[in-house]
């Protein structure tokens, strides 16, 4: 069998395929450069200001001179850096950023895959979510190469600092979905979304917000953002890890950044806000365009929320100083991510309605929050009493 | 809670947080609110600068001019006050004797065959204006200068004398300007042709 037989016979599977993954590709880039565009208008805003308003009606055009600006600007290769790792880790990436893509759902999908275009480049897979993680927390490989590779202390320990902050962010994020999972009975995303079908308050934040509070806290700190921007955080790291990067070369890593953040975005639609399902919109999708363009809207319209919320967020919050970073996702996350399972467990196990679970998630976490605030007073009391004893300065309770 | 601590250092205190600000939640919820209601609040602060110029208050120290009396001749009487005041060193005269036989020069003594002032090398503190006894120097409020090369920073007198002009032609006169009489050092030749100087005019007014 020649290759072009066989190439027609795996044509009409193979070409929505082909079809899905030009959108992304086409998507993408843009999509960061737009990002960019609408972060820099949104902080404009939120502090009081215009933002970029000189190319084109309101700046629109501000994206592509930017583009093309950085795409004509001069490669700059430092003389100290590990050349072959120092181009390799930008790719990686972008790579990875885009790979976890593959399984993303960017539209309406039905779980019943038929024949032409859907809006996934792999449909059904039955690890779609578990697939995801691996890949996208592989990015950390970009962001850890490129620090080593520049050969410059403050990239190193931005590259450190993200290794750190991606083994703390994994758990309380792998916990946090455990539930949702253990809920829809699947891996796979659209199924996890065709099981919030049903009303709105089958939304899987409305049942289970311990766990969306943890998912979206330390998925944010998996995109590197603010408050969790450690790093890149230029006060202390001037660029942090891609501080000796320039050009072409910084922007792979910064569409890599943004594409995480589609990503997260996409995640917290889709397994907590219900995925392309609206109130009037439920059930199983059907074939109709109006209806699939309908869902794709909606989704897009929640994935542009999330999204607008992150960079809110960025203009709401301090960054986080490195310890209480850590403190965060050991001491407060996880153990919190873990109260949130075993309540999801019970009440699986013994089959009590689940829109038990929001009250006494929520009431677990202020108890939780109250009785380690209540720990921490008396701890430091103990330290200052010490320190008293000791003639030194003790912390403040 | 009590430490021991020195009564001379000045110890700053850590904000104490509350069980319920501890749940970080609720702040950061207030701090998106007012993130949000800056970003809707519609009231930006921004000068669009190139289309818009702003409006420069009439005591800014700028570029500098020479002033003309009212024959339109140079003020300056090449005393080297500025000269010497200037911490910046960036102001250089060539005094010469005013040309006695030319009618429009008979009653001046002294006046600047050239006057140059490196506008790079200034500071804009104003010293020169301070220490003129004639008032013949002045800073502007303009503040955009900007120049190709570094000659063309150096201005002369002629240049000077043109920053004079158009600001007087523009009429943003700086509010020190005294632009009548000479000032103290010429007083009294003045007055014994025109009489008194007129009241309320400049600091010497
Ligand atoms: S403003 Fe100051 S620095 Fe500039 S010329 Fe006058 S005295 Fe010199
Ligand atoms: S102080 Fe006034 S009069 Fe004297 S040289 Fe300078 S500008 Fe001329």
């Amino acid at each position: 069998m020649d290759l072009y037989q066989t190439l027609t016979e795996m044509w009409p599977s193979l070409w929505p395929t082909l079809a899905a993954i030009g959108v992304i590709l086409a998507f993408v880039p843009v999509l960061g450069l737009y990002m960019t565009f609408i972060e820099r208008k949104l902080a404009a805003y939120v502090q009081d200001r215009i933002g970029p308003n000189r190319v084109g009606p309101f700046g629109l055009f501000q994206a592509i001179a930017d583009g093309i600006k950085i795409f004509l600007k001069e490669q700059i290769i430092p003389d100290h850096v590990y050349t072959f790792i120092y181009f390799v880790a930008p790719t990686i990436s972008l790579m990875t950023a885009m790979f976890a893509l593959v399984v993303m759902p960017f539209g309406p999908v039905p779980v019943d895959y038929q024949e032409g275009f859907r809006f996934v480049v792999a449909p059904g897979i039955d690890i779609g979510i578990l697939f995801m993680f691996a890949i996208s927390s592989l990015s950390a490989y970009g962001i850890i190469l490129g620090g080593w590779a520049s050969n410059n202390k403050y990239s190193l320990y931005g590259a450190i600092r993200s290794c750190a902050q991606f083994i703390s962010y994994e758990i309380p994020l792998g916990l946090s979905i455990i539930g949702v999972i253990a809920i829809s009975g699947s891996l796979n995303l659209e199924k996890i979304v065709a099981a919030q079908g049903g009303s709105i308050w089958d939304w899987n934040v409305f049942w289970q917000p311990l766990a969306f509070i943890v998912f979206f806290t330390s998925a944010l700190a998996e995109t590197n953002r603010l408050p969790f921007d450690l790093p890149e955080c230029e006060q202390e790291l001037v660029g942090g890890f891609h501080t000796e990067y320039g050009g072409i070369k910084f922007v792979l890593f910064f569409l890599a950044e943004y594409t995480h953040i589609v990503t997260v975005s996409f995640l917290t639609a889709l397994l907590f806000l219900g995925g392309w399902h609206f109130p009037g919109l439920t059930g199983p999708v059907d074939g109709s365009l109006g209806g699939m363009l309908l869902r794709t809207f909606v989704l897009v319209a929640k994935v542009g929320g999330v999204v607008a919320f992150i960079m809110l967020l960025r203009w709401a919050l301090p960054r986080f100083r490195f310890d209480q970073l850590m403190g965060l996702a050991w001491k407060g996350l996880i153990p919190l991510g873990l109260i949130n399972l075993v309540l999801v467990a019970i009440v699986l196990t013994l089959e009590l309605p689940k829109h038990l679970l929001a009250g006494t998630a929520l009431l677990l976490f202020v108890a939780a929050v109250f009785s380690s605030y209540q720990l921490q007073r008396s701890m430091n009391q103990t330290v200052n009493a010490r320190a008293l004893n000791n003639g030194v300065r003790g912390v403040s309770a | 809670m009590t430490t021991k601590r020195e009564k001379t250092v000045k110890w700053g205190e850590e904000p104490k947080i509350g069980w319920v600000e501890a749940m970080y939640l609720p702040a950061v919820m207030s701090g998106v609110a007012t993130a949000v209601r800056h970003a809707f609040s519609g009231k930006p602060m921004t000068r669009q600068y190139p289309d818009v110029e702003p409006e420069i208050p009439p005591n800014y120290r700028g570029v500098h001019r020479l002033n003309r009396d009212e024959a339109g001749r140079v003020k300056c009487v090449a005393c080297y006050m500025c000269q010497t005041a200037c911490p910046a060193n960036c102001i250089e005269i060539i005094a010469a004797p005013a040309p006695k036989d030319d009618p429009h020069w008979k009653d001046r003594d002294k006046y600047p065959a050239t006057f140059t002032i490196d506008e790079l090398r200034c500071i804009y503190c104003g010293m020169c204006e301070e220490a003129c006894p004639v008032d013949a120097i002045e800073l502007t409020s303009i503040y955009d200068l900007t120049g190709l090369s570094r000659e063309e920073m150096v201005f002369d007198k002629e240049k000077l004398l043109s920053v004079f002009d158009k600001t007087v032609q523009s009429g943003k006169d700086p509010v020190r300007t005294n632009r009548g009489v000479l000032g103290p050092a010429s007083e009294e030749a003045q007055s014994a042709k025109q009489g008194p100087p007129p009241p309320g005019r400049g600091r010497h007014g």
